[in-house]
């Protein structure tokens, strides 16, 4: 039986090669696009927690703190603790090279333990020396990866740098148990405390348990034994952290993966739809020979499903290609740094390949169902009749249903994300879809009215087509509605957020020239006496001083960051709400979006703090907008924070210059009080520029995806175009008899081709507009916390659908060019 | 003496030549006072506790233990305020000698002194390293507590009688030139009780056992392989100690040694008064190295012979700390008949130590 089915129905396949050909690329591209997104990032997922597991090594448990560390007297007292075999002290400090555009990773241990928690750490000796030299002050040792992209040997020097000084550090030897491909150094912790001043400072304790020890047991008794900021957690939980933060950028791309997979099924749905019209007589015919409906219906779907399993493989197989492709171009996290340093190599998943390759038949299935109802419900003599298409294209106005489906999509942007994912807001997509595709057909009518006025015979021709059969229009443009609406959503999404990052960014850059000694989480700091300094430098008005640090404010959630500088009563920051807190003598905190989110927080409220492993008490005096720090950042007074702190570093410094003065003067003075190769200086225009090109190139991936779901919609009215063209043969040769020429077809059938797609585009549009509103309203707001201006780039747009309207009327034309090469009374003859 | 001043060499911790010169010479006529001299001399570059001794448990098998804690000065970090600063390190070693196993078991631990994880105090002895330690009580005795990998054993020893200095009141001379010295003293004649855990059984044991200290500032003179020591408690209440120091060729350099017998006191020997004669080798089938595990001795006018509790009782930590040597529990014979028993510890017989 099923042969029977695979000879009559999936054999017809073979019949229309370009139809076929089209929908499976949509399907395809749906699988590939959405399976490579997941392989890219599990392998890049995969190959950073690797890295992370590998260098956490056997260590039961760690204890960890802010980014600037804990008091070391902490160690002590946790080695003590009898559930503790062994506690294994780390310094891990992030060190700028002066003169070297990388950085290094240097792990300050204790040689004495490291070996018993973590082997991979312990360093050797070059050949012939003792076994003890890594003790001496200045001693480096590199792991190969390390030593390779460094090029460096035993024996060199390597200049690290800490806070503005220079320290040489002597390469003098490995790290033999370094995971390939890790590239960091180690050192004994006490000359790692000293070379880069952190005395009686650490920022990690591996920990190996006691025999018989439950790991869970002593979790809890430790963490409340702990001071406030410094907390334990199992070593892997620092790549749940990772995983934690690209997992949002990492659902948004599947979603858009998801639409094109969506577009393709419409196509299926579209050359099904066409395909059922076609053969209504064959199928008839079979019905009438006995075959039953459902075995019909049945070898209808077999179609679909055929395609839809054709297009999940290839797409499965062409996924793969994607992402070695993607590795080889982008990296491992597509642009968007969430996984710097991190070469990943492509590795086949079977779990996402088949999940991938079911949506792909289901793709299949789903969009020959429809079509096939259509087919089965026929009553098998009416079939038989000449080939009537219009009964089947006709199409009835669902506005029931698209109201529906609108009130659906507005209840689901009601409710929070789910396990930190909008999945509402997603399902609201989908019902932004499902609306436009039901008010397909209404509008047909509606946009088509205007045509009647006109006097043209070939406009009343088309209006007359598509009024009577608006199946057509939905059959050809329902591809192109979610097209549009993928690509309009995204550009206004990306472009408002573009525009709000731009608008940020000269609000957080208000100086002349920025000074740092390396980013706040590298080994550079500018100390009090150099800020002095700075502002002495002659043509300085004001100096803006920055202090970062990175707080852990409970055990669960992801560490936040700490900015300490003068906020001007909150002027300074650009706040998005604010309050009258002013009867609270605590000091006062201004917390971002994200923050206020993540920590449930408002204006008013009181935040602890733990600075210098105390909690220090805040009032929540406002909410600022930050786009740089996804899990929350908090701003205090940079005096408050000193005097909790007693932390007088700095990391970056704004400089404003006064009256009259040049800025490239000023910027070298400072560059020669402080030495060139030890600071950084910015114009505020290129930290603008870089950031931009970061989001620039974060976004790229959106856009080319973009692209493909347009490619894919433009395809829908391609093959409709050419299946309607042939079937409607008749029609057109009798319009020749009639007297049009060759060329009024031609026109005819792209003024059909072009009034399709402005059906299209304008409900893609709105349907675009809408989807818009939720991704920044709710899905971004869920998934990133953090809200933008709508900024939608109306030129931009009308350009696009304007392009597309000309390219689907060309398109119209070329597939209808088939059908218009017959003659005229061969093509009438052919019915009788 | 003891294996760790190789083991210092061989962990190479790089001492410059002038570095000698920030270390407090070891000089005859000082006087050594107790307990004050007991705890820790953090200035002098190495120290070390050591006791060797021999167990009996409850069904009447013997065992030889050995337990060392060593200390050293690095000069190291001495300018680093960091509270891991490497200026002085801990070492800790312990060993027994199971014939039914018919080969030592041992275990190892260092760390940097960082109280209260490790160190060695100043005052009185107690020397730790985690839950191993070495501690001098006020009442006068001492414990040490040791869990090793297989093996592991909580004893206290009483001392019979005073601390017998060593050398020149004191003051060992180790080689020809008298600036390889050390400040020495024993404490012989431990009366041992306790448990010893092996084999996931616990044993009462009781024994005798012998407790050695000494600091010092020098290294191995440059043209010495190796030295030869005992250290044995004799049934009469007496104690022996001898050591030669050998050159490269395997020829004596250097002895000397004390002789404690009851009703006569403390006898001193120089150089010609001590003699070690090889009487039988063994070869290693790990190392394939050759010891002479029994020896003859002469002290002043009284002659023994050393034979070995078991032949194999080599050291090799070679893994770890580099040195691979002989060491362990002896029966002292005298006319053919035990006198007493102690311990035996042979170093520089495989290749030559790392200078």
């Amino acid at each position: 039986m099923i042969r029977a089915l695979l000879r009559v129905f999936v054999a017809s396949l073979l019949g229309r090669r370009l139809a076929g050909v089209l929908s499976l690329t949509a399907v395809t591209l749906g699988v590939a696009l959405g399976l490579a997104v997941q392989i890219i990032h599990g392998a890049a997922l995969d190959e950073f927690g690797r890295g992370m597991r590998l260098l956490a090594g056997e260590a039961d448990l760690q204890v960890v703190g802010p980014r600037a560390g804990f008091d070391d007297n902490l160690y002590l007292k946790i080695a003590q603790q009898p559930e503790v075999r062994q506690a294994s002290p780390v310094l891990e400090i992030e060190a700028r090279l002066p003169g070297r555009e990388e950085k290094l990773r240097i792990y300050g241990v204790d040689l004495f333990r490291v070996a018993r928690v973590l082997p991979m750490l312990m360093p050797v000796a070059e050949d012939g020396a003792g076994r003890l030299l890594g003790l001496e002050p200045g001693r480096l040792f590199l792991s190969a990866a390390a030593r390779e992209s460094l090029e460096l040997a035993n024996g060199d020097l390597l200049t690290v740098q800490s806070g503005l000084r220079e320290t040489e550090l002597l390469i003098s030897g490995s790290v033999p148990g370094a995971p390939a491909g890790q590239a960091f150094a180690v050192m004994d912790i006490a000359s790692a405390q000293q070379v880069f001043d952190r005395i009686g400072v650490l920022t990690r304790v591996d920990l190996r348990l006691a025999e018989g020890v439950r790991r869970d047991d002593v979790l809890e008794q430790f963490a409340a034994r702990l001071p406030p900021g410094v907390t334990v957690r199992p070593p892997d939980a620092g790549v749940a952290e990772s995983s934690g933060l690209s997992r949002a950028y990492r659902v948004n791309l599947t979603m858009l993966a998801g639409i094109a997979l969506l577009t393709g099924a419409f196509l299926v749905f579209s050359t099904q739809y066409l395909s059922v019209v076609r053969r209504g007589r064959e199928l008839a015919f079979l019905r009438a020979m006995g075959m039953e409906r459902a075995l019909v219906m049945r070898g209808l779907l077999l179609e679909g499903a055929a395609l839809g399993l054709l297009g999940g493989l290839l797409g499965v197989a062409a996924a793969h290609g994607l992402a070695a492709l993607a590795f080889a171009l982008v990296g491992g996290d597509l642009g968007a740094g969430y996984f710097a340093h991190v070469t990943p190599s492509v590795r086949f998943m079977p779990g996402a390949s088949l999940v991938y390759l079911a949506l792909g038949v289901t793709a299949g299935v789903a969009g020959a169902w429809l079509p096939a109802r259509h087919a089965t419900a026929q009553v098998p003599a009416q079939g038989l009749r000449a080939g009537n298409d219009s009964e089947l294209l006709a199409a009835n106005a669902r506005w029931r249903a698209a109201l529906t489906c609108i009130v659906l999509a507005l209840l689901a942007c009601l409710p929070g994300p789910l396990g930190g994912i909008p999945v509402f807001g997603y399902l609201a997509v989908a019902f932004i879809l499902a609306a436009a595709v039901f008010g397909l057909p209404g509008a047909v009518g509606l946009l088509a009215s205007p045509l009647a006025l006109s006097s043209a015979v070939l406009a009343r021709l088309a209006r007359a087509r598509l009024t009577a059969a608006p199946g057509q229009v939905v059959v050809a443009g329902a591809g192109v509605v979610a097209s549009v609406a993928l690509a309009v959503s995204m550009a206004i999404m990306v472009g408002s957020f573009r525009d709000s990052v731009d608008d940020w960014l000269s609000k957080v850059l208000p100086s002349d020239l920025y000074v740092r000694a390396s980013s706040s989480v590298a080994s550079g700091y500018l100390d009090p006496e150099a800020v002095d300094r700075i502002a002495a430098t002659e043509g300085v008005a004001r100096v803006v001083p920055v202090r970062y640090d990175s707080l852990r404010l409970n055990d669960a959630a992801l560490p936040v960051t700490l900015i300490a500088r003068p906020t001007d009563g909150g002027d300074a920051l650009p706040v998005v709400s604010r309050g009258p807190v002013m009867d609270d003598t605590r000091p006062r905190v201004w917390i971002t979006e994200a923050m206020a989110d993540l920590h449930r927080l408002g204006i008013g409220d009181h935040l602890a703090l733990p600075i210098a492993g105390r909690d220090a008490y805040f009032v929540v005096a406002g909410v600022t907008r930050d786009y740089a720090r996804q899990h929350g950042a908090v701003i205090v007074e940079l005096n408050d924070y000193r005097r909790l702190s007693g932390d007088h570093l700095i990391n970056d410094l704004g400089v404003n210059l006064a009256p009259g003065a040049n800025r490239d003067t000023v910027a070298l003075l400072i560059r020669e009080t402080l030495g060139d190769r030890v600071v950084e200086i910015s114009l505020p225009a290129q930290i603008r520029a870089i950031s931009l090109e970061i989001f620039d190139r974060t976004f790229l991936v959106t856009y080319l995806m973009q692209a493909v779901a347009v490619l894919i919609g433009l395809f829908g009215i391609s093959t409709t175009f050419a299946a309607l063209a042939t079937s409607r043969s008749r029609e057109f040769g009798m319009l020749r008899h009639l007297g049009l020429r060759r060329r009024d077809i031609g026109r005819l059938l792209a003024l059909e081709g072009s009034l399709t797609a402005v059906v299209g585009v304008v409900i893609g549009t709105f349907a675009g507009g809408a989807i818009a509103l939720v991704l920044v309203e709710v899905i971004n707001r869920q998934s990133f916390h953090w809200s933008m201006d709508l900024a939608p780039p109306v030129g931009a747009i009308v350009g696009f659908a304007l392009t597309l309207v000309v390219l689907a009327a060309l398109a119209a034309r070329v597939s209808g060019a088939k059908a218009m090469r017959g003659s005229a009374v061969a093509a009438v003859r052919e019915d009788w | 003496m003891r294996s760790f001043q190789c083991l210092m060499l061989a962990l190479g911790v790089s001492l410059a030549a002038s570095a000698a010169e920030r270390y407090p010479p070891v000089l005859p006529g000082k006087v050594i006072t107790f307990p004050q001299d007991t705890g820790a001399h953090p200035d002098y570059r190495t120290e070390w506790w050591y006791i060797t001794g021999w167990l009996q448990d409850t069904d009447g098998m013997e065992r030889g233990f050995q337990v060392t804690f060593f200390r050293v000065r690095t000069l190291l970090g001495e300018d680093n305020p960091s509270r891991f600063a490497p200026t002085q390190l801990m070492f800790a070693h312990a060993a027994l000698a199971d014939l039914d196993r018919g080969r030592l078991l041992h275990d190892e631990r260092v760390e940097r002194a960082l109280a209260p994880l490790a160190g060695a105090e100043e005052g009185r002895t107690r020397a730790w390293i985690g839950d191993w330690s070495l501690v001098l009580h006020e009442a006068g005795h001492y414990t040490t507590t040791v869990n090793a990998g297989d093996f592991g054993f909580d004893l206290r020893f009483d001392p019979s009688g005073e601390p017998v200095l060593n050398g020149k009141a004191g003051w060992s001379q180790k080689a020809p030139d008298p600036i390889n010295a050390s400040y020495y003293y024993s404490r012989p004649q431990l009366a041992v009780s306790g448990t010893l855990d092996i084999d996931a059984h616990s044993h009462a044991v009781s024994g005798q056992a012998w407790l050695d200290h000494e600091w010092s500032s020098e290294i191995l003179p440059e043209d010495a392989s190796g030295w030869d020591w005992i250290g044995v408690n004799l049934h009469d209440g007496g104690s022996l100690m001898a050591f030669q120091m050998r050159d490269r060729s395997g020829a004596t350099m250097f002895n000397a040694g004390t002789l404690v017998e009851p009703g006569k006191g403390v006898q001193t020997f120089s150089p010609d008064e001590v003699r070690f004669q090889p009487l039988r080798w063994w070869a290693s089938p790990r190392s394939g190295i050759r010891y002479p595990v029994a020896w003859a001795v002469e002290a002043g006018t009284r002659h023994f012979e050393i034979e070995p509790l078991m032949d194999d009782q080599e050291l090799d930590s070679r893994a770890s700390t580099g040195a691979i040597y002989w060491e362990g529990a002896i029966r002292l014979l005298e006319d053919g008949r035990q006198v007493g028993q102690g311990y035996l510890e042979m170093t520089g017989y495989g290749e030559r130590l790392r200078m």
